[in-house]
């Protein structure tokens, strides 16, 4: 399924609402609470039983993937035997060493060719004035609503009259022609640089192009770092695209891998939780670390899309 | 940037500076034609990707189509089948139902964190990361996550239920608890509504509760009159996001109630949500024809509640009169 992941307007600072509300030069002074007062202690009590709420699944999901098979279901988080042998299980059922290889490439694919065409729209949009520009963008920004469901179908079909199905190629080759939601994320940015870097380079003889390349992308790292990790994130967890397209086990992305290896040993099937438990593992640990890395511009991109609805 | 400006570039860019110089219509053309060309991936993509599929899948939509024979004109028998098909009203029944338990409840429960995130301080930038890892795992490996967490006699959840005397439910088998194990899986990961929350949260100025507060407003007042106008923007914009992904919901029901071996089992029907019934129309027994006119009803569906909703929030969201 394509992310849904419309947004609207950046950053403004918000002004105050309603009836002016007049704020006596001493108010200040009666809510002043640094530190950690003894205030901020229920809070945080709340914020504690809510992390164990959030973070249990997580400590639950390392610890069953190191259980014996019969151990699976057993409430103590540490396993009584470790089985590091569920690992080399999973290699040895599943090509999974494969689906992570596959993962990698889409991914990376995915994310490079999203970010360089969208960019270069965007760049188009907050640079450029033409005529049908604000139509052009308006659209751009209707097919932010279109629903993926909608259009799988007839995608199908062209990819399959150019004779691609069974391949890869339909995961990532739409991103050439870049993503509305992120054509919006980095025209935001580009109109946030100043203007002046531009017309001193056009002075200097500069083309076009040569504006897009040598000024504006080293100066957006950081949102372009955001639309990457966005994009590789959205590619890596996707599952009805590989379901469409995929049907040979050794091209499989993880999701689609993990689908088949839950199908096998889970639900119905022969009852190898651990096993499921220890794939689902390798598919997560990735992600976990591109976060870790990459966790500042993330949240600063999560956080600049619900501003302003 | 860096070269030595020549005499003629320093007085067109002193120009250009005093205001922009008036462009002759060569120049002007040369910008065109730079623009579109800048635009040319996304407009290729938006006929290939965008408008061609919506007018082939109308176009199918009106047809028998197996994707081996030719596509057969069959008027509007399509959309009369689907009207009658129970199946549809099944699923729709499910999509909606599981949209109005999950989409409120996720709001309620991010903004709950995100307002007790706003009040710690710098220990939130911790917290914000806990609640924001689930979000990192992928769909299919939380589904698979909670069909373990959720099952009925050795779940860890009905078994930690058990501790304060509650008998859970069968969640994965029980064809009325289906829905709200699925949703439980969901809030496991509604860290980015949190972290959307918690950033249009900050920017609330403090003076207006300050203000407020010396004027005796309770603090259910100040939530109510402060809190919730400034960050309507972002309550709107995720309650739109939050259906529109609900109503498209396949990832966690199909890895949990589909597919492999458990085809044929039970709880299928409570987890049929619309666009697993479009999967299987469509690439289960190939009927592409009637799949691609279910595939305009969900359109259909997903621009008539967006519309309603954007004509609420007209409303209730409080905008901070730019553009």
């Amino acid at each position: 399924m394509t992310a849904t992941q419309p947004v609207r307007g950046a950053g403004i600072e918000p002004e105050p609402a309603g009836e002016p509300l007049d704020v006596p030069p001493t108010a200040k002074a009666r809510t002043s609470g640094g530190g950690l007062s003894l205030r901020r202690l229920p809070y945080l009590a709340v914020l504690l039983l809510a992390s164990v709420l959030f973070l249990y699944p997580f400590l639950w999901l390392i610890s069953a993937s190191l259980k014996p098979r019969t151990e699976v279901f057993d409430n103590s988080l540490l396993p009584r035997v470790w089985r590091w042998a569920n690992y080399s299980d999973v290699w040895s059922y599943a090509p999974v060493l494969q689906w992570v290889t596959n993962s990698v490439v889409v991914a990376l694919t995915a994310a490079v060719t999203v970010t360089i065409s969208s960019a270069l729209v965007a760049f188009g949009f907050a640079y450029f004035r033409f005529p049908l520009r604000n139509l052009l963008f308006g659209l751009v920004l209707a097919t932010m609503m279109l629903p993926g469901a909608a259009t799988m179908i007839p995608v199908y079909l062209i990819w399959h009259r150019i004779g691609l199905t069974g391949t890869q190629v339909p995961l990532w080759a739409q991103n050439l022609f870049g993503s509305a939601f992120y054509i919006f994320l980095l025209r935001q940015f580009f109109l946030s640089l100043p203007r002046e870097y531009f017309e001193a380079a056009r002075v200097d003889g500069c083309s076009f192009f040569g504006l897009f390349w040598r000024i504006a992308l080293p100066l957006s790292r950081p949102a372009l770092v955001v639309v990457l990790v966005f994009e590789i994130q959205a590619s890596w967890t996707d599952l009805l695209r590989p379901l469409i397209y995929l049907q040979d086990p050794n091209l499989f992305t993880l999701p689609r891998g993990l689908k088949a290896v839950i199908d096998t040993f889970g639900n119905g099937g022969e009852q190898h939780w651990e096993i499921i438990m220890a794939a689902s593992l390798i598919a997560t640990v990735p992600l976990i670390v591109l976060f870790a890395f990459a966790q500042r511009h993330i949240m600063n991109g999560i956080a600049s899309q619900g501003r302003k609805g | 940037m860096t070269k030595t400006l020549t005499d003629k570039s320093i007085e067109r860019a002193a120009r250009s500076a005093a205001g922009r110089q008036p462009a002759g219509p060569r120049r002007n053309w040369r910008e065109i034609r730079a623009a579109y060309g800048f635009l040319s991936p996304w407009i290729i993509g938006f006929v290939v990707f965008t408008t061609a599929p919506m007018l082939i899948s109308l176009y199918l939509s009106f047809t028998d189509y197996d994707q081996i024979n030719a596509p057969n004109y069959v008027g509007t028998q399509n959309y009369q089948q689907l009207m009658s098909d129970p199946k549809v009203a099944l699923a729709l029944k499910n999509t909606l139902i599981y949209a109005v338990m999950y989409v409120p409840a996720a709001m309620a429960v991010a903004l709950g964190l995100a307002m007790v995130l706003n009040r710690v301080g710098r220990a939130a930038g911790f917290f914000r990361t806990v609640f924001y890892l689930p979000v990192m795992t992928p769909t299919v490996a939380a589904a698979a996550l909670f069909l373990l967490l959720l099952n009925g006699q050795k779940g860890l959840i009905n078994r930690s239920l058990m501790l304060i005397g509650v008998h859970g439910p069968n969640w994965t088998t029980d064809s009325a608890w289906i829905k709200p194990g699925l949703a439980l899986t969901m809030l496991w990961g509604l860290g980015g509504t949190v972290v959307i929350y918690l950033a249009a949260l900050q920017q609330v100025p403090k003076d207006l509760y300050e203000a407020a507060q010396l004027d005796g407003a309770g603090s259910f007042n100040r939530f109510r009159r402060i809190t919730l106008p400034m960050i309507s923007g972002a309550l709107f914009f995720t309650m739109i996001v939050l259906t529109i992904n609900s109503l498209q919901m396949f990832d966690q029901a199909y890895t949990m109630f589909f597919g492999g071996q458990q085809q044929s089992t039970y709880a299928n029907d409570a987890a049929l949500f619309y666009v697993i019934y479009l999967f299987q129309q469509a690439f289960g027994v190939l009927h592409m024809g009637y799949a691609s006119a279910l595939a305009w009803l969900l359109f259909g569906i997903i621009l008539l509640i967006t519309a309603v909703q954007v004509r609420l929030s007209k409303r209730f969201v409080y905008y901070e009169g730019d553009r």
